[in-house]
């Protein structure tokens, strides 16, 4: 009878902890894994919407280990549970669609964020980004400290990585109109591997004796050439700047070698989340074209397959690192 | 004919209590434990009773079960496969394949179970034939299956499975009692007989007690063996069967980590991990002990992590209890 009263003692805190709240608007947010700081951060962004919106509240859950068939089973619980609303960062495009369609036919608002659903599956989903922000977000990082232009070049991860393909792209296409002092001089391949970046950016600064900045739209690129430009006392004469971990990347900015790094901020995305499925909750279309309130963060609008970019690249700079590299 | 009657001495045919045995054993323990879930579980959550919500609890644990009820036959006569959950993967990635081609439903599920056939084959191949360790052969062929599903799919899924197959794995065969429930009870029924009732489960406990006195009774222990693997690699194709319904598509992860989920289970079922001992029911006690641990917690929204700890802490106090106890009656 150990075992039932050791059952009982817990069920009871726990039932104390999650004391379900009833003629409120419930809403989970459903991560790929607990234990993310990442995920924490969106979580924090998710309370302060909730916080904002009143009679809200956010179930914060997922999974322990990063599966489908696991954020299965957190589905399951929480169609069990009523909620109002999902917004799920998916494990798998494909495998959660039948749990979530199950989700939608009982009457749940379901809505995909950071790690989208396939379009079957979801209402809408919201990504960070896109690929248009995110090119003129790298080269705007270098041209904001080069008020005079110059020389700068890219340092990317494998040169068939779609991504960081399509970001290069968009940042070539918006050069000549938004910056043209700006002189793109090369593209280089680290392969997101740090003895081949760091080898690349060494190339780039023999090669090029003007060169201002280093663009390194990869968190392994961007901390290898910060390293080079540290270990060859560059630092003053040439800028590395890119998308960066903010953990990974603190030492850089604290030291001079970047003057500002991006990437998607955890906490706006939560908070965009939370706000998007309460606006489906009470009434809201997701259809292609609708434009809905993402509060502080401003609006976004759907796309064909229901898809919408949050904002562009979130800025870090000494004025925040600090803050950040505590987050992810 | 007359001397049947010639002993009037009273001769019991067990030397214990029957009712004793049965208030005293692990089933029972287990039945408390699964009772005291429940109501705890419709004190904590106003969602808890609930037809759906039941229903949809079963979807956590009947394919692991599936796999559990051949596992703890393996178990009992002294193996284990580790590579079940592979198993579920290679099955999974060659139907989908097959879909590929234009494979319909019957083809499919052919494939996934002839896969799982295949697969628990060569692994009672590599344990009787050339006399390998289990343990050591099923960790092999863990990677070696799962390794072939990522050579085939890469970063890549199979979906668009028809709609007649996804039945299998979404599909309700009455109001809320689903297909994969019904599999599992009418399974379960076939591996209590089969365990309980028939030659082929004595000779199972047999080589779990003592692999060499079975031989030496004329027991053939490699044949016996062979077909266990055989049967828990055609429930891991079932498996595969069910969950590639569930989830519509074919990821090479797929089911990872369920071959300790399944082992977790037949332990808390009360197989003995050295073999020799322990009943199908319990098995099955385990499995909606499981499910309703899993499922009472999640409606909780308690973390996944402190799940983890609850089974792992459920496991232990199930098995220590009966020593404990004896422990205890030992010393007064």
């Amino acid at each position: 009878m150990k075992l039932l009263k050791l059952l009982a003692a817990t069920t009871a805190v726990a039932a104390l902890l999650a004391s379900p709240a009833f003629a409120q608007t419930r809403i989970a947010l459903v991560v790929k894994s607990l234990g993310n700081g990442f995920f924490d951060a969106a979580n924090k962004g998710a309370q302060e919407a909730a916080a904002e919106l009143g009679d809200v509240e956010v179930i914060y859950t997922g999974p322990t280990a990063a599966t489908a068939e696991a954020q299965i089973e957190v589905v399951n619980a929480l169609i069990a549970q009523q909620v109002d609303a999902i917004a799920i960062s998916a494990n798998d495009p494909d495998a959660l669609v039948p749990a979530l369609q199950r989700a939608m036919e009982r009457g749940i608002k379901v809505i995909s964020w950071d790690s989208g659903v396939a379009p079957e599956g979801r209402q809408l989903h919201l990504n960070p980004s896109d690929t248009a922000l995110i090119g003129e977000t790298i080269i705007k990082l270098a041209a904001d400290y080069l008020p005079e232009g110059g020389d700068v070049a890219i340092l990317s991860a494998a040169s068939t990585a779609t991504n960081q393909n399509a970001w290069i792209e968009a940042a070539k296409a918006v050069l000549p109109e938004k910056f043209p002092n700006i002189n793109l001089v090369a593209t280089v391949y680290g392969d997101d591997d740090s003895v081949k970046s760091t080898d690349e950016a060494k190339g780039l600064i023999a090669s090029y004796p003007d060169l201002k900045a280093i663009i390194a739209p990869t968190t392994v690129g961007v901390v290898a050439a910060a390293q080079v430009v540290t270990d060859q006392n560059l630092i003053g004469k040439i800028n590395v700047t890119g998308l960066a971990l903010p953990s990974e990347f603190k030492q850089f900015i604290d030291n001079g070698a970047s003057q500002a790094v991006a990437l998607w901020n955890p906490i706006d995305l939560g908070y965009s989340a939370v706000m998007l499925a309460n606006a489906l909750v009470e009434g809201e279309e997701a259809a292609p074209g609708a434009t809905l309130s993402i509060g502080r963060v401003g609006e976004v609008t759907l796309d064909d397959t229901n898809s919408a970019a949050m904002a562009a690249p979130f800025q870090f700079d000494a004025s925040n690192i600090e803050e950040f590299s505590q987050i992810y | 004919m007359t001397q049947s009657t010639a002993s009037h001495r009273h001769l019991p045919n067990r030397l214990d209590n029957p009712f004793k045995s049965i208030v005293l054993s692990w089933e029972s323990l287990l039945v408390l434990v699964a009772i005291g879930i429940f109501i705890l579980n419709s004190m904590a959550s106003p969602y808890f009773l609930n037809a759906w919500s039941l229903s949809d609890m079963t979807f956590n644990f009947t394919e692991k079960a599936l796999i559990a009820l051949a596992m703890a036959l393996l178990i009992i006569s002294g193996e284990i496969d580790l590579s079940v959950a592979a198993i579920i993967a290679l099955a999974s990635t060659l139907m989908g394949l097959a879909l590929q081609y234009g494979a319909d439903t019957p083809v499919l599920i052919a494939i996934g179970v002839g896969t799982g056939i295949a697969c628990g084959a060569f692994n009672g191949f590599l344990v009787t034939g050339l006399k390998l360790p289990s343990i050591v052969v099923t960790i092999g062929t863990m990677s070696l299956f799962r390794g072939i599903s990522f050579i085939i799919l890469g970063d890549q899924s199979f979906k668009g499975y028809p709609a007649s197959f996804s039945w299998f794995g979404q599909g309700y065969v009455w109001w809320v009692i689903s297909f994969e429930l019904v599999l599992f009870i009418g399974f379960a029924v076939v591996y209590w007989a089969l365990l309980q009732r028939t030659n082929f489960g004595r000779r199972v406990y047999a080589i779990g007690s003592n692999e060499t006195a079975a031989l030496f009774s004329g027991v053939r222990v490699a044949r016996t063996k062979f077909i266990l693997f055989c049967l828990t690699g055609a429930m891991s194709g079932i498996a595969a069967v069910l969950l590639t319904a569930r989830l519509g598509s074919t990821r090479p992860s797929i089911a990872e980590g369920w071959e300790l989920e399944a082992i977790t289970m037949v332990v808390l079922g009360g197989v003995s991990i050295l073999g020799g001992a322990g009943s199908i029911i319990g098995v099955v006690l385990a499995a909606f002990i499981m499910g309703l641990v899993t499922f009472g917690l999640g409606l909780l929204n308690v973390p996944g992590i402190v799940m983890s700890i609850f089974i792992g802490a459920l496991l232990i106090v199930v098995i220590a209890l009966p020593i404990l106890w004896s422990m205890w009656r030992q010393r007064a």
